[in-house]
């Protein structure tokens, strides 16, 4: 069957199967690589998109369920010059990726908590990335990264 | 001085294509014509394999192929890349590693047929068309079991289960037992070092290519080390030469040891490749991953400690079971051994140790590395039974721990489990992190926990570990069968700038940003004028790769010796142009001048003259400016550090929630202080997942319990507090140039046992005591020990 | 995942209609059967998705009872369900916010995992389960581990919950999955307190009648004491013994009681 949708404000069409994933759409099809698939039971969050302004994980739902939805991705998530946004930002000055693998989907997710939730405690960070894994950082610099963005003080999100 | 030179928190470049989605991971890389490959697996952990019929998936629609054994004629097992030789001089049992199930089926997950296909859903659909015609067996799963006499075999052209039966120091062993006759206390744990299974974020992912004008193959590959994947898979299994076999290691997306090996879909995907003719990729689900990555750990030790009436150790020894899993993976054998038994000193004085180790086959996925190998295991049992010791004594344990210290002014110090630490002063962690955990405070918020209902435990933990692995010609004597070096080009361009080809490789480490640091600092340059190549042979010199805490150590030594060499001969041209003799030529902030005059040169000018050499010593010199180095290490690197760990129990539920982590570190120089604590920081995570919530676990069929995160407990964020990081007691190593011990596995050595110490102190300061509770400690774990 | 063909209807009857087929299935969230199609565990010719049915959505409140519709996702329940703080509550704890914005409540319920949290909460208020067909109380609902009342092709369109005086959720997370390892739902109603855990039982969700009893008469944890949940029939695996949940069950109910009063 035939989809289209809006990926990163542009039109995009493609022929998929019905157990065609998104993820798998935008990765395969549109060439979206930045969006990644780190298992197969819902839970690492590697594949988190927005669909709709809302935070999904692309491998669990499948490509013609986002027919004539508007999808961002990380490749979607900088200024429109190029320059890495301020979550993005804060993600690089406070180191809060290595291998980078999982980075996108904590761009993702850390997005609309933001959004829902300007001015986030580290509760409710660490809470809002329940289904986000990260193997690298243990998680220290990227809830630092979060909070930064938003515009806080990190150096008093004590390590205590 | 480049502004971000050795010391600097230089934000990462690398991020930048992280961060946009531009990393280029193996899995992100799709070639012209590539087929896919899926490999059933066992169901079963040990059978029999009496047939597979496969011509009905064969007859499937897109399937190019199904291969099984008796397709790999002339083709070699996965070699084992080190050779253990056991109490009696003989070397291990060492059975043949096939790339497919041969007659036998070992493990649960273990590979019967692989079925190449159009599409991977047509490889699966076909997959399901083969039917496997076996007898099953049963399972041999638990170590103690496997080593009896009548137990079944894992592997029948063995004579039994054990691989190995070491003993070290062997000649010490009578004076071992001695010491502990004459000791006048002895403490006894009998512990279990749980499997983990190191899961990395991304998957593993092997895409082969053929290219058939030039006979050459590519694999493509999530790898540590692509060097020793090309060695050990051209030579030993499919009988290509190097010059003929290209691996490609692209961004991989974390590796915690469980990358570092070689692996039958590696060889698979390379082999298919050229009898199909196509580019064949495989790409590891996370289910596949958790029965065909090669798991960690799984030990299980009863260690003693002997200790004087003044409260000296005056013995240790130690008996473990270490699991082996049904094959013998590429460093598994060193890892209970070399790696485990060379650091049960720790880092006390104790003169006498004994270490035994039975290595075990069982019908279990290989064990192997994982973040710290072998170190974990020795750090975790010795600073246990320390901490049970001063339990038992009634002393604090810090200060047994202190009594204990090699001293300060006792470096270099030669251990009796045959390594000499170069240097070291473990008093000064100790002391850092007793103050930066406020650990005479921590009375204040016991009482607090306790008018809140809850207990409150505090534990610390020393650690030692032998890093930058490591010197070849000692590693040789030990069984290894490769070089542990690390190499670097330094290619310096006409106009100045700088590429380093390395045989380190990053995945997570960060090399792109800290290696370039180095090089700007001994030339004086910005550190953006240098770039960092590593993950392809066809680029790089041959090298060891990244594992062990060894890219700075080892790799960045290397590097350094390189641009030695490059900044020599710089000089000379230098020289030559100013008119002045070599030794007068200084260069500094990028600048070479002639000493005690006004006469300099641009880095630029000199790199423009090795290139287009008019005005040049072309007798003397050659043109051009690239330099390579091996660096081969003298001594292992002797990180070391303390950790403290305080932690809250629920009574009512068993939950144990870590309220505060202090690391103190000794890692020598640092070179990004960023960087290190980035690392240490996700060391300590994985150290509290092992501690309080991961487990790979087995039935007594040898079914995989654990086999997605469904029930194998990954940390999360709401699972780890903030980390107090610290590593400001520097003692430089004294053997590499730039004097740096290695970071990258002490945070997973050093918190498990300072956890574990933790939770017991709390109930035993509530009246609960209990002498020992087996990681993970689950709170269901708690609950019962607290309610026995 | 085995291939199938995919529709998404926009009325309940067309809905109903296309589940006609024997191979067909319903798809809401997919957050469940999603994963499950991965591991070729099922395996229908036809996706039916109800999302596009735009009846089948949303929360109003009525008389006392909170109607949520059958393709409400947990966040909105979770953002929305202001009038029944503990549900709206328990709708949050579920999985993560990606989850949430896809689960569905009719999902969880026709899918009645035995470690899931909205089965409790449908059992102890008492909720009726709204079919295409009809009216499902809840007590006749839940029949076992992923066993419900449904008929094959019927399909969740709401469930009605009458709002309590007073309820509250806790839920004792499995480390791994994050599901339930245990949780209690406490709802107390002018006709008395209905207790219902999940996670624990063999059985799937179950009402706790002596903790009901005991709390309609007196609402204060110190009136569980006495009661023990027996562990005869309580799951035992990787992450707890029967014991322990059992332990967990009187637990997680007496702090319900304590949050509430
Ligand atoms: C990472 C993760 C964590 C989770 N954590 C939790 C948790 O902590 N607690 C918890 O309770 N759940 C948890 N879940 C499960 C989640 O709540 C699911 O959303 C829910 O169980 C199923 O809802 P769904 O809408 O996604 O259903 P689907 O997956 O679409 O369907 C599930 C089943 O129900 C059927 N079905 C769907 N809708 C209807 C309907 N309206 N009428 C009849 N049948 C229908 C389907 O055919 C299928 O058999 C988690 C899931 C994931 C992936
Ligand atoms: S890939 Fe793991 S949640 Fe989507
Ligand atoms: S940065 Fe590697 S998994 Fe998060």
């Amino acid at each position: 069957m035939k989809v289209q949708m809006r990926v990163n404000g542009r039109q995009v069409s493609g022929e998929v199967e019905g157990r065609t994933l998104l993820v798998t759409f935008l990765r395969d099809g549109q060439g979206l690589t930045g969006t990644h698939t780190g298992c197969d039971t819902s839970q690492c969050g590697a594949c988190t998109v927005h669909v709709d302004g809302l935070q999904v994980k692309s491998c669990s739902m499948f490509a013609a369920e986002a027919d004539g939805a508007e999808v961002t991705t990380i490749e979607g998530m900088a200024n429109a010059d190029g320059s890495l946004s301020v979550l993005q930002q804060a993600f690089q000055d406070h180191h809060g990726l290595q291998c980078g693998f999982c980075t996108p989907g904590m761009v993702m997710a850390a997005a609309t908590l933001l959004e829902q939730t300007p001015e986030p405690t580290e509760a409710q960070v660490r809470h809002h990335l329940q289904g986000n894994i990260c193997r690298c950082t243990g998680y220290h610099n990227i809830i630092k990264a979060v909070m930064a963005a938003s515009g806080q003080q990190v150096t008093q999100v004590a390590a205590e | 001085m480049p502004k971000d030179g050795i010391g600097a928190s230089t934000k990462r470049r690398e991020d930048i294509r992280f961060l946009t989605g531009k990393g280029r991971y193996t899995d992100d890389i799709n070639l012209h014509g590539q087929a896919y490959v899926h490999f059933l697996r066992a169901d079963v952990a040990h059978a029999t394999l009496n047939g597979i019929e496969t011509q009905d998936a064969a007859s499937m629609p897109g399937v190019l192929r199904v291969f099984t054994a008796t397709d790999f004629d002339g083709v070699g097992g996965l070699p084992c890349g080190w050779q253990i030789t056991d109490r009696k001089g003989q070397p291990m049992q060492e059975p043949k590693h096939p790339i497919m199930a041969e007659g036998k089926i070992r493990h649960v997950g273990e590979i019967v047929a692989a079925v190449v296909a159009e599409t991977l859903d047509q490889a699966r659909d076909a997959a399901e068309a083969i039917v496997l015609d076996y007898d099953e067996l049963p399972a041999v799963i638990d170590m103690k079991a496997a080593v009896q006499e009548d137990a079944p075999r894992v592997h029948d052209d063995l004579t039994s289960n054990l691989c190995y039966d070491w003993g070290f120091v062997e000649e010490n062993k009578a004076a071992v037992d001695e010491a502990f006759l004459a000791a006048d206390h002895v403490t006894t744990l009998e512990l279990v070092n749980n499997r983990l299974v190191a899961n990395p974020m991304e998957p593993r992912v092997a895409i082969g290519d053929y290219a058939a004008h030039d006979d050459s193959s590519t694999l493509y590959t999530t790898s540590q080390n692509p060097h020793v994947i090309r060695l050990l898979m051209g030579a030993f299994v499919l009988g290509i030469p190097e010059h003929k076999l290209r691996v490609v290691a692209p961004d991989v997306g974390g590796g915690f040891g469980t990358k570092i090996f070689h692996y039958a879909e590696e060889a698979f995907c390379t082999f298919a490749a050229k009898q199909l003719k196509r580019p064949v990729k495989w790409t590891s689900t996370r289910s596949e991953a958790f029965m065909s990555d090669a798991h960690g750990r799984d030990h299980v030790t009863k260690i003693q400690l002997a200790l004087d009436a003044e409260n000296n150790f005056t013995a240790l020894r130690t008996d473990t079971y270490a699991n082996m899993g049904a094959y013998l993976s590429t460093f598994a054998p060193s890892v209970p051994t070399w790696l485990h038994g060379t650091l049960m000193a720790g880092n006390y004085r104790t003169p006498l140790i004994y270490v035994n180790v039975k290595a075990v086959f069982t019908n279990t996925v290989p064990v192997d590395a994982y973040r710290g190998a072998g170190r974990p295991e020795a750090t975790f049992q010795l600073e246990r039974v320390i901490d049970k010791a001063a339990r038992e004594l009634g002393v604090d344990p810090a200060e047994l721990r202190r009594q204990n210290f090699i001293r300060k002014d006792q470096f270099p110090y030669a251990t009796p489990v045959a390594v000499e630490y170069d240097t070291g002063d473990y008093e000064a962690t100790l002391n850092k992190a007793l103050e930066l955990s406020d650990y005479a405070g921590f009375a204040n918020r016991h009482a607090e926990s306790q008018a809140r209902g809850k207990l409150r435990g505090i534990g610390l933990a020393h650690y030692i570990e032998a890093c930058g692995i490591a010197p070849s010609n000692l590693v040789g004597q030990l069984g290894a069968r490769a070089g542990l070096y690390e190499s670097a080009t330094v290619r310096v361009n006409a106009t100045g700038g700088i590429v380093v080809m390395t045989g380190s490789h990053s995945h997570g480490q960060g090399h792109e940003t800290s290696f370039p640091q180095v090089i700007a600092q001994m030339i004086g340059i910005e550190p953006d004028q240098v770039e960092i190549v590593h993950g392809d042979t066809a680029n790089t010199p041959m090298g060891m790769g990244t594992y062990g805490s060894r890219s700075i150590a080892v790799g960045g030594s290397a590097m350094v010796r390189a641009t030695e060499k490059i900044i020599s001969k710089a000089k000379k041209i230098a020289a030559h142009i100013l008119e002045a003799s070599d030794a007068d030529i200084e260069l500094k902030d990028g600048k070479f001048s002639v000493a005690g005059t006004d006469k300099s040169l641009n880095w630029g000018d000199v790199t423009l003259a090795a290139y287009v050499p008019h005005n040049y010593p072309l007798t003397d010199l050659e043109p051009g400016l690239e330099e390579t180095a091996f660096y081969d290490p003298s001594n292992f690197t002797y990180p070391s550090g303390c950790y403290i760990c305080e932690v809250e129990i629920d009574p009512d539920t068993g939950k144990v929630t870590i309220e505060r982590f202090t690391a103190a570190d000794d890692f020598g120089n640092v070179i990004n202080p960023m960087i290190v604590e980035g690392q240490v920081q996700g060391g300590v995570a994985q150290g509290i997942g092992q501690a309080l919530l991961e487990n790979c676990t087995y039935d007594s069929e040898g079914q995989l319990l654990s086999a997605s995160y469904m029930d194998y407990a990954m940390p999360r964020a709401s699972d780890v507090p903030m980390i107090t990081v610290d590593h400001s007691c520097q003692t430089p190593c004294t053997h590499n140039p730039l004097g740096v011990k290695g970071c990258g596995e002490a945070g997973a050595i050093g918190s498990p046992p300072a956890v574990i110490n933790a939770v017991l102190d709390a109930m035993h300061r509530a009246g609960k005591p209990v002498a020992h509770i087996d990681m993970p400690v689950t709170p269901a774990k708690v609950w019962a020990a607290m309610n026995a | 995942m085995y291939n199938f063909d995919f529709v998404k209807p926009s009325t309940v009857e067309e809905a109903v209609a296309a589940l006609q087929d024997d191979e067909a299935q319903p798809l809401s969230g997919g957050q469940t059967l999603i994963p499950s199609m991965k591991q070729r565990l099922n395996a229908p010719g036809t996706l039916v998705s109800l999302l596009g049915i735009e009846a089948l959505k949303g929360i109003s409140v009525s008389d006392g009872v909170m109607t949520i519709g059958g393709t409400t996702t947990h966040a909105t329940v979770a953002a929305q369900a202001d009038a029944y703080p503990a549900l709206a509550y328990l709708a949050g704890q579920i999985g993560d916010p990606a989850v949430r914005n896809r689960g569905t409540i009719g999902g969880s319920l026709a899918n009645n995992d035995p470690a899931a949290c909205y089965p409790a909460a449908a059992l102890a208020s008492g909720a009726t389960i709204v079919t295409n067909t009809r009216e499902i109380a809840a007590d006749d609902f839940f029949q076992g581990m992923f066993t419900t009342d449904l008929e094959e092709g019927e399909i969740i369109t709401a469930v009605k919950f009458p709002i309590p005086e007073a309820a509250n959720y806790q839920k004792f997370e499995q480390p791994a999955s994050r599901f339930a390892l245990t949780a209690v739902f406490v709802a107390k109603y002018a006709d008395g307190v209905r207790v219902a855990i999940t996670g624990a039982s063999e059985e799937g969700v179950f009402r706790w009648a002596e903790a009901e009893d005991a709390l309609s008469n007196s609402f204060s944890a110190e009136a569980l004491s006495a009661l023990a949940v027996p562990a005869n029939d309580m799951i035992t695996d990787l992450h707890g013994t029967a014991e322990y949940r059992a332990h967990l069950c009187k637990v997680l109910t007496g702090r319900a009681v304590s949050a509430i009063s």
